[in-house]
């Protein structure tokens, strides 16, 4: 990360609005002044991401305009039967509200993190990963009860077959984004409570010295995670 | 001078834990209205509005104060946030798109394939 920390003469003064825009851009070397690469890189991956659940939707949309056969009801396939009635979507909601308690949790980590306190950030990393966990979980739990059901990705006994085949390719992938977030939150977590970014240990895989950005980064990832799962959320679950 | 602004070392992204546990309330109740839109049982154009509306409020929430957008350099900003349009232009593009295919196969299949 020696490279995160602008020369002293970049530090001086840079330019704000559509100005700053221009100079960054046209100058020398690096165009995000205030951005390590690494969280430079993050960010470009995240945009890369979008893509992809963007393309994700839009195929799912594309399916849904055009089929001529009722789409099935969501609030109705994906009610729990409670206390003797159907309560409309209430896994879904619960899965919403622990994956937004996990990036709240993770948001706390970031900032304990740069107040170097180790111990709370790597215990908030781990409720944050244990939340994950819980999310995944329950996305299994979903995924079992509607194959039971019958659902396939290619037929469902409720209306149009697309539903199915789009269900389990935007879940899927949401899942497996929160499944590797979890594991990478259990190796920075680790590497955080052992002390890494405090003594700058040198990564196994990068040789780069630690550093507690290196948390704000991982948040970067959940954060996005979370945030798509807001638009899958509307458009798959509420539509 | 007044627009420049002076930067020491890496923007360290350091707000008030206040800010954090603020965001997190508010996206803890948009979550809330979004599911009683459903519950309710609102339909038409104001479900999807709604929808539209607490789902757009979410992502800026997350986006600006999780992911620390809000404190960026507008470089980066602009660099992250505005080639998302084109998959609004592809979006646009599809709508099109299946709407030819849907009335194409209602003219000739009729109502069910």
């Amino acid at each position: 990360m020696e490279q995160s920390v602008p020369t002293h003469r970049e530090q001086t003064l840079l330019p704000e609005g559509m100005r700053g825009v221009v100079a960054d851009f046209s100058s020398d070397q690096r165009a995000f002044k205030t951005a390590s690469w690494g969280k430079a890189m993050m960010w470009i991956f995240l945009l890369s991401d979008t893509f992809v659940f963007g393309c994700f939707l839009i195929a799912y949309m594309t399916a849904r305009i055009s089929t001529p056969v009722p789409w099935p009801n969501p609030s109705e396939v994906f009610a729990l039967h409670i206390g003797g009635q159907d309560v409309p979507l209430i896994l879904i909601a619960i899965m919403t509200f622990v994956l937004i308690s996990s990036s709240g949790t993770m948001a706390m980590a970031v900032n304990f993190g740069y107040r170097r306190e180790r111990r709370i950030t790597a215990a908030l990393m781990l409720a944050t990963a244990l939340l994950g966990a819980m999310f995944v979980g329950m996305q299994a739990f979903e995924w079992t009860k509607l194959i039971s059901e019958g659902v396939r990705p290619w037929e469902n006994p409720w209306g149009a077959a697309q539903f199915g085949s789009s269900f389990f390719m935007i879940t899927g992938f949401h899942g497996t984004h929160v499944t590797i977030g979890v594991i990478f939150l259990l190796i920075v977590a680790r590497k955080v409570w052992r002390g890494d970014f405090d003594t700058e240990r040198r990564g196994f895989f990068t040789s780069r010295k630690g550093h507690y950005e290196s948390v704000e980064i991982m948040g970067l990832y959940w954060h996005f995670v979370d945030l798509v799962w807001v638009f899958i959320f509307a458009f798959f679950y509420l539509w | 001078m007044s627009e420049m602004t002076a930067h020491t070392q890496t923007a360290q992204q350091h707000h008030p834990i206040r800010l954090y546990l603020l965001v997190w309330g508010l996206l803890f109740v948009l979550s809330a209205f979004s599911y009683m839109v459903d519950y309710i049982g609102i339909q038409g154009y104001l479900r999807w509005s709604l929808i539209l509306l607490f789902m757009m409020l979410k992502a800026g929430l997350i986006v600006a104060v999780f992911m620390h957008m809000a404190w960026e350099r507008l470089a980066l900003v602009y660099a992250i946030l505005l080639p998302p349009a084109a998959v609004l232009a592809f979006t646009a593009l599809m709508v099109s798109e299946a709407n030819h295919t849907i009335l194409t196969r209602l003219a000739f299949f009729g109502t069910a394939p």
